[in-house]
């Protein structure tokens, strides 16, 4: 029994409680994962498994096994991600506690998006979803920010997602 | 704050207005006003690849040999004793290395609470800490459980057993105000104002408007819980916070526990967000007791409901306000008078008048505040305490005289804007309200309002728009220090116990330092965040960049003074004193003679120096009591209601502020825009929602409080009249907090435009409007 995290192979937990979260925060100190409400509320702990993304707080370590999971600290391997300099540029954080599950949350929705896959607020279900300013607010609402840097992840969402098509 | 606060306040004031202004503070204005290099750029904040890798390492990520989880236990009682417990299942649990209760705590004093006569205390609650068997307020701590892991620590809390023996509570807001208090005093002003006979003058007056206003509880919700790291090394204490307010933490830490000062140590370099909600409370007081009772290192985060069960929100309120005026729209009287919660046992008195007292002129006035005690866990600040919720009241009451009289809302305001401080008559240090208006409102095309409610509509959707007034206060924190080095190879470090939670504080005194003392940004480094540096001011008020940057000025000065000592006779600058020196290119240069330069890497070199350095605290805030210092705005809004759901959807919001020089249009864009989006919260979403039986928080999740998501925040304007601020370092004032004033009211008035109705009764829910 293993989770590919990272690219390393890591052993399921023994005690059937430990999240995904509290495995990668409290075992394996990968603490860009983060918490902020244990309930699927925020989106702080998002990271993907199998390049779709999950809330790493409602997943229990052991739902992992066998798959794949990216945090974002494997998210760049050994440069950063265009997401993660976008974010930079645009201001796209202030205490930066969020940052992390936006990002992640970003990286997957846009192939969402590449796919074709519809949200709450897509007109027209039988056309190919289209990547607008409401799409990206739409399916960046389980990420909860306080800080209010919203205006600056969906610019840099948006930039690293034109520079993908150009 | 006692009638003495009143008198010596006032004493000070008094004789201050009669010391020339060029003796104080910003007396002479601060050079880098004019000359500004590095300041104004749009940087990057320097901490943002830390941020957006994962690396920066907050409270609850200090990896630690032997650590141990913590998990609280909150009462379910109001008021009352613990009758009966038992921890005996919790104590066999696996995993469990402590049950902690008022039988085994540690006993220890209380914390000192927040407040202006003692500027070290930090406490927002008074209550003892696990001291003994009484209860005050439901959701009080009431037990602590340490295990090997979190997953164990929790299950064990729930295995203690607790009986109550429950007394009568206070929970009804309604029901209290009758014993409410009437403090002598609101932070450093004095509470009753009368000026006039406003009662009468409202009475007589040609139009008038008064309404109450009532605003719920709030809750910070920082993202990131309340934590804390700790570790008892021998003697000393070392703690891993997430604080606004390092330096005096560390202070109150040390009193608590009988240690010296320096016996204690509280790190805090990255905070996931304050608010005001990130200072001392009870959990890093049982963390450290606990960690102390082990042997072992403790970790303890809150989880999301023992944040709302013990720390403490925004206050709820309810606010009268009254305004009368003559035919030509000139205000007689403003009456603004109300009542909030406080608890004897807490700290912050909600300031909500504090606005009222400085944004019109009036011929008089009636101002007044009444706290209201209830069994609840003790109000504190929250994002600008006071006016976030005060300029909903005053504001919406000058939009609705305004449509009483059938006067532009801009140009009533406009007609009413004062010369100087409407109460006490000192001048302001700087005010372009009205040019703030003026800008935004042909940015935001106000023109295109029409001033008929109801009028604009789009099918199902009623359109409307809005404005009004922000306000917050100028304050710069006395003693304030830093550590500026100078080395030879010409880098600086600069170093003070200041705090990061979002607001670019290394970021914008990098640029501030590279400017004062003529290096490029690449040239300083910035470290904080850690109490073992030279104590900074608390992250707080809207205050830590001006009280960090007069330290920074202060201490360019020692340092330039020492310069020259080290240059002395051999050196191109030999005989000049500091007040002909300029720091620039590296160097210092003489001001009259663009040729006398030496550099900084030669002065030392020739002194056979390695580093200079020094420590140096701001010069005392006169300003502040010299001067009338505000940061305002004009917000400006325009919603669509829906006919069929009463949803309200935002279409634009603008906000235009005048809050003296913008150090770094980025960084700050990012924090007005905050304070807005904050802003929006406050007028539909946020509420904390207390049982009126017993006081309870009933919605203490981030599923049942709603803070605006990414679909609820359009995309924000916001701009700027950027005059500086003749008295202040740099020409600056606070821009933290002044985002979310003005903007619940900005809402609402846009929503009566929409729809022509007033909802006096925030958060404005679709249910009010149908």
């Amino acid at each position: 029994m293993a989770i590919r995290i990272n690219g390393a192979e890591i052993a399921v937990p023994d005690d059937a409680r430990v999240s995904l979260l509290g495995l990668l925060r409290e075992q394996l100190h990968l603490t860009g994962t983060k918490v902020g409400c244990n309930q699927g509320a925020c989106g702080a702990c998002t990271v993907l498994i199998d390049g779709e993304r999950v809330l790493s707080c409602l997943t229990l370590a052991v739902q992992a096994d066998e798959r794949s999971v990216t945090t974002i600290e494997g998210l760049s391997g050994a440069g950063s991600h265009k997401l993660q300099d976008a974010f930079i540029e645009h201001d796209g954080l202030q205490c930066g506690y969020c940052t992390p599950g936006q990002i992640c949350a970003a990286d997957a929705m846009l192939r969402e998006i590449a796919a074709g896959v519809p949200s709450y607020i897509t007109a027209d279900l039988a056309a190919p979803a289209r990547l607008t300013r409401e799409e990206v607010r739409e399916r960046m609402s389980g990420n909860l920010c306080r800080c209010g840097a919203h205006n600056g992840i969906v610019d840099a969402i948006l930039q690293v997602a034109a520079e993908r098509t150009a | 704050m006692s009638r003495m606060q009143n008198v010596v306040i006032e004493t000070v004031k008094t004789a201050l207005g009669w010391v020339p202004a060029q003796w104080l503070p910003g007396g002479t204005p601060d050079p880098l006003i004019e000359r500004r290099v590095a300041l104004g750029r749009q940087d990057s904040r320097l901490d943002g690849p830390a941020k957006v890798t994962g690396l920066a390492r907050f409270a609850a990520e200090v990896p630690m040999e032997r650590l141990c989880y913590g998990a609280l236990l909150h009462s379910t009682v109001t008021r009352g004793r613990i009758a009966r417990l038992d921890t005996a299942a919790a104590e066999a649990a696996p995993g469990v290395v402590l049950v902690m209760t008022h039988r085994n705590m540690p006993r220890i004093g209380t914390l000192a609470l927040i407040g202006v006569s003692d500027l070290s205390a930090v406490g927002n609650s008074s209550l003892p800490i696990l001291q003994n068997d009484e209860v005050r307020y439901n959701g009080q701590v009431v037990a602590a459980v340490l295990a090997e892991t979190q997953e164990q620590a929790d299950h064990a809390a729930s295995l203690i057993e607790i009986d109550y023996a429950v007394e009568a509570a206070k929970t009804r807001f309604d029901d209290a105000k009758a014993a409410a208090r009437t403090p002598a005093s609101i932070l450093i002003e004095r509470n009753h104002v009368l000026v006039g006979n406003a009662a009468q003058e409202v009475d007589r007056a040609a139009h008038r408007v008064d309404n109450l206003y009532r605003t719920p509880g709030h809750n910070h919700n920082a993202i990131e819980l309340h934590a804390v790291t700790v570790a008892w090394q021998g003697e000393t204490l070392l703690v891993h916070d997430a604080t606004q307010m390092i330096a005096p933490s560390a202070n109150a830490l040390a009193k608590l526990f009988g240690l010296k000062k320096q016996q204690v140590r509280v790190l805090s370099p990255y905070v996931g967000g304050g608010f005001g909600g990130k200072g001392l409370w009870d959990h890093q007081v049982v963390a450290v007791a606990a960690a102390k009772l082990v042997g072992r290192p403790v970790r303890l985060m809150l989880s999301r409901e023992s944040v709302y069960r013990m720390i403490g929100g925004r206050s709820p309120s309810e606010q009268r306000v009254a305004i009368g005026a003559d035919a030509d729209g000139r205000f007689n009287a403003i009456i603004h008078t109300g009542y909030s919660v406080m608890p004897p046992y807490g700290a912050c008195p909600e300031q909500y008048t504090m606005c009222s007292r400085a944004l019109y002129n009036a011929k008089s006035f009636e101002i007044v505040q009444h706290h209201v005690d209830l069994d609840i866990v003790p109000n504190t600040y929250m994002r600008a305490p006071g006016e976030a919720i005060g300029t909903f009241a005053i504001e919406c009451a000058v939009d609705e005289l305004a449509h009483q009289m059938g006067i532009d809302p801009i140009e009533l305001r406009r007609r009413n804007e004062p010369e100087r401080h409407p109460l006490s008559g000192t001048a302001f240090s700087q005010r372009a309200l009205t040019t703030a208006y003026a800008e935004g409102a042909q940015h935001f095309g106000w023109e295109r309002r029409l001033a008929e409610p109801g009028a604009r509509r789009d099918g199902e959707w009623r359109i409307g728009m809005g404005c009004a007034s922000g306000s917050f206060p100028y304050a710069r924190m006395p003693g304030a220090h830093v550590r500026l080095t100078l080395r030879r190879d010409g880098t600086v470090n600069l170093s003070c116990s200041a705090q990061e939670m979002g607001m670019g504080t290394s970021t914008v005194q990098v640029q501030h330092a590279a400017d004062r003392l003529g290096l490029p940004v690449e040239a300083i480094s910035f470290d904080m965040g850690d109490s073992a540096l030279p104590a900074g001011s608390m992250a707080g008020g809207s205050s830590q960049t001006v009280s960090l940057a007069a330290a920074i000025m202060a201490a360019t000065e020692k340092l330039t003074g020492e310069l020259l000592r080290l240059a002395g006779n051999d050196s191109p600058l030999a005989g000049l004193r500091a007040r002909d020196v300029q720091l620039v290119d590296a160097g210092i240069g003489d001001v009259a003679d663009t040729a006398r330069h030496e550099s900084y890497r030669s002065i030392l070199t020739r002194a056979a120096r390695e580093e200079v350095s020094v420590i140096a605290a701001g010069s005392p805030p006169l300003e502040m009591l010299k001067f009338a210092m505000h940061s305002s705005s004009a917000v400006f809004c325009e919603l669509r209601v829906s006919e069929v759901t009463g949803e309200i959807r935002i279409d634009r919001l603008l906000g235009s502020f005048d809050c003296g020089t913008i150090l770094n249009p980025k960084t700050a864009a990012s924090q007005f825009k905050g304070g807005m989006i904050m802003g929006i919260g406050l007028a539909l979403t946020e509420e904390t929602l207390f049982d009126a039986r017993n006081g309870r928080i009933m919605n203490a999740t981030l599923a049942d409080y709603h803070i605006p998501v990414h679909l609820d925040v359009p995309e924000i304007d916001v701009i700027w009249t950027g005059i500086p601020d003749p008295r202040s370092p740099l020409g600056a004032r606070g821009i933290g907090e002044i985002g979310i004033t003005g903007v619940a009211a900005a809402i609402a008035n846009a929503v009566f435009n929409a729809t022509g109705k007033r909802i006096r009764d925030l958060p404005i829910t679709l249910d009010k409007l149908l």
